[in-house]
C-alpha cells in the first residue's frame, strides 16, 4: 500500500466550519481541558436586544474557554456566527475584551497564557451600536497590549467571515490563519452595495466577493499568514505551530512597508485581484 | 459641517484654531494634517483627518477614513513615538470629525482593514508608551472612522454640540441596513441609549471623560479656544496620573449605570478564570 488516497484523506477530515463556536473551542484545546467561563448558565444576556423585540441568547453568542494548548495554559474566545451574525454587542464584546484583559493580567503576574481568537462575525451589532463599537475598541486595545507578551493567534474559518471593526482585530493579531471559505474585510459586500451601489460591488456575485476578500486571496497578498484546509486537525496543528514559533513583527506595525507597497497603485484603476497577487505575493514570504 | 459641500470641516477648523497651522505634511496624503502647538507648559502634537475632493481613492473624497488616511495617521503617530523615545512622551491630540470608514471595492481589495489596524496599533502603542492620548470630538465620530482615529485615546472629550455625532454606522446607512426609517431610528435612540447619535446620549454611556458645553464647534472664538485648551491640559494631566489602559471607561458613574453588563461580564470572567 502506498498510503492513503486523496479521497480517503478527504473523508477522514472533520470539517471545522461545520462546528459551532463551543465545539470549535473544544476542538482546538488539548483533549479534556475545555472549561467554559461565563457560560449559558451564568445567563449574561444582552440588556438591549429585548428592548427591541429580539430574543437574547444566554451566552450572547461568544464562548470563552480556558484549557491548554500543547500543555500550556490557554484561553479561547470563540464567536458563534449563527447567532445574530456573530455580531459584537455589549455582553459579547465584554466577553472578548475581558478574556484578553485577564490574559494580560496573568502575564503581569508572571503567568503565561496562550490567547486564541476564533472570529466569525459581521462586526458591530447595530442594535447595540455605540456599546458594540466601544467594546471593539477595547478588544483592539487588549490585543495590542497582550501581543507584547505572547503571540495572539486568530482563526477565520467561515462561513460568516470577519468584518467591521473585528476585521481590524484580526489584522492586529500576531498570526492569522484562514481557510478558503473565509472572508476578511472591513465592509461586508452588502453594506458596500447599499452604500456605493451595484456598480461599485455586486454583493450577490460570490466569485467576485471571494476573489477580493476570500481566504486564499488574503493569504496570497500578505493579509493572512496561513491558508489551512477546513479540517479541525489541520487547523489545530497550525494553531500549535503559531504559538510555538517566535512571533514575527505584526503586520499592523509594518506601516512603512504597507505605505510603500501601496505607493504605485492607481486609486482609480487598481489591479485586478489576480494581478495584485503577482504584485504583492512576495512581500511577506 | 461645511454648508458648501456637506464635507466635515471641523477637524481642520480646530487644528488651525488650536495650532495656527493647517498642518500640511511634506509628503502625501493631504488628508492627514499634523501640527505642534503649546499646551500649557509643554508642546503637544495635534492630528486631524480632513476631506480632500481630489483624494486618489474616489470613495474617500468626502472626509472618510480611507486607506491613505489610516496609514498616514499610523506613520505620524509612530514618528511621534520615535521622536520621544528619550524624553517625556508628548501629548497627542486627535481632533475627530470623520464621516466613517471608506466603503468601496478598491478599499477591500487593497486591505482597508489592515490600514485601519495600523492606525489603531500606532495609537494604542503611543498610549502604552506613555503619550497622553486625547481624542477631542469636534464633529462626526462614526464607525471605522472613529476606531481608526480617536477610539484608542486615554481620555475622550467632546464638544456639546449638535454637530458632534457618535455611532457605529451613519444614520442613513443604519436605516437601510436595519430596514427602519431615519425617524424610527431617532425614536428608538430616545429609548435605547447606545442607539442614539447625539453626543449627550453618548455621554450617558460613560465612555466620555468630559462633555464641553457652551463652545461653538463650527466657529470657535478666543474664549472657546481658551476653554478647550484648559480642558485638554486637565485631561492630559489626568491621563498621566492614571493607567495606560482604557479602564477609566468602565469607572465613571455613567458607566456604572449604562455599562453595568460590561462590568458584570468582566467580574464573572475574573471569578471563574482560575480552575476551582
Amino acid at each position: 500500500m502506498s498510503g492513503t488516497t486523496v479521497r480517503e484523506r478527504f473523508l477522514a477530515r472533520r470539517s471545522f466550519i461545520e462546528l459551532d463556536a463551543r465545539e470549535r473551542a473544544r476542538a482546538l484545546l488539548d483533549p479534556g481541558t475545555f472549561r467554559e467561563l461565563a457560560g449559558p448558565f451564568d445567563r449574561l444576556k444582552s440588556p438591549w436586544l429585548p428592548l427591541q423585540g429580539v430574543v437574547a441568547q444566554a451566552d450572547d453568542g461568544v464562548v470563552i474557554a480556558r484549557g491548554s494548548i500543547d500543555g500550556e495554559s490557554a484561553v479561547v474566545a470563540s464567536i458563534e456566527g449563527a447567532y445574530q451574525g456573530g455580531s459584537v454587542g455589549e455582553v459579547s464584546g465584554a466577553k472578548l475584551a475581558g478574556a484578553l484583559e485577564l490574559a494580560l493580567r496573568d502575564f503581569e503576574l508572571g503567568r503565561p497564557v496562550r490567547p486564541l481568537l476564533l472570529l466569525e462575525t459581521g462586526g458591530v451589532r447595530l442594535q447595540e451600536a455605540n456599546l458594540g463599537l466601544a467594546a471593539i475598541a477595547e478588544v483592539h486595545a487588549a490585543i495590542v497590549a497582550l501581543r507584547r507578551h505572547v503571540p495572539v493567534v486568530a482563526v477565520v474559518a467561515g462561513m460568516v467571515g470577519c468584518f467591521g471593526g473585528m476585521s481590524l482585530a484580526a489584522a492586529l493579531c500576531s498570526r492569522l490563519i484562514v481557510t478558503r471559505q473565509a472572508r476578511l474585510g472591513m465592509n461586508g459586500p452588502e453594506v458596500i452595495e447599499q452604500e456605493a451601489g451595484l456598480a461599485e460591488l455586486d454583493a450577490g456575485d460570490r466569485a467576485l466577493i471571494w476573489s477580493l476578500m476570500g481566504g486564499e486571496q488574503r493569504q496570497a497578498t500578505g493579509f493572512a499568514d496561513v491558508l489551512a484546509e477546513d479540517d479541525a486537525e489541520a487547523i489545530g496543528a497550525e494553531v500549535r505551530r503559531a504559538f510555538a514559533a517566535a512571533a514575527p513583527t505584526p503586520r499592523s506595525e509594518r506601516v512603512e512597508a504597507l505605505i510603500a507597497r501601496l505607493a504605485g497603485i492607481d486609486g482609480e484603476r487598481p489591479p485586478e485581484p489576480a494581478a495584485l497577487r503577482a504584485l504583492w505575493g512576495e512581500t511577506r514570504q | 459641517m461645511n454648508a458648501d459641500h456637506g464635507l466635515p470641516a471641523n477637524g481642520l477648523r480646530w487644528l488651525e484654531a488650536l495650532t495656527g497651522s493647517a498642518g500640511l505634511l511634506e509628503s502625501p496624503p493631504r488628508t492627514v494634517r499634523v501640527a505642534d502647538a503649546p499646551l500649557g507648559a509643554e508642546a503637544a502634537r495635534f492630528i486631524a483627518i480632513v476631506p480632500d475632493p481630489r483624494n486618489r481613492f474616489p470613495r474617500a473624497r468626502a472626509g472618510e477614513a480611507g486607506i491613505d488616511e489610516a496609514l498616514g495617521v499610523a506613520r505620524e503617530v509612530r514618528r511621534t513615538i520615535a521622536e520621544d523615545v528619550r524624553r517625556e512622551p508628548r501629548p497627542i491630540i486627535a481632533l475627530v470629525d470623520v464621516t466613517s470608514q471608506a466603503y468601496g471595492r478598491r478599499e477591500e481589495l487593497l486591505g482597508i482593514h489592515l490600514a485601519g489596524a495600523a492606525a489603531v496599533d500606532a495609537y494604542a502603542s503611543a498610549r502604552l508608551a506613555g503619550h497622553p492620548l486625547i481624542a477631542l470630538l469636534v464633529g462626526k465620530a462614526i464607525s471605522g472612522g472613529f476606531l481608526t482615529h480617536g477610539y484608542q485615546a486615554n481620555r475622550i472629550l467632546a464638544l456639546d454640540s449638535p454637530e458632534v455625532l457618535v455611532h457605529a454606522m451613519s444614520k442613513q446607512a443604519a436605516a437601510r441596513v436595519t430596514r427602519r426609517t431615519v425617524e424610527e431610528l431617532e425614536q428608538l435612540g430616545e429609548r435605547v441609549a447606545p442607539l442614539a447619535y447625539d453626543v449627550r446620549s453618548y455621554a450617558r454611556l460613560g465612555l466620555l471623560h468630559r462633555l464641553i458645553g457652551g463652545v461653538n464647534a463650527a466657529a470657535p472664538g478666543p474664549r472657546d479656544l481658551e476653554r478647550v485648551r484648559a480642558e485638554l491640559i486637565a485631561a492630559v494631566a489626568d491621563a498621566r496620573a492614571g493607567s495606560r489602559d482604557l479602564s477609566t471607561r468602565l469607572a465613571s458613574p455613567a458607566a456604572l449605570a449604562c455599562r453595568a453588563a460590561s462590568i458584570a461580564v468582566r467580574r464573572r470572567l475574573a471569578e471563574q478564570w482560575d480552575a476551582p
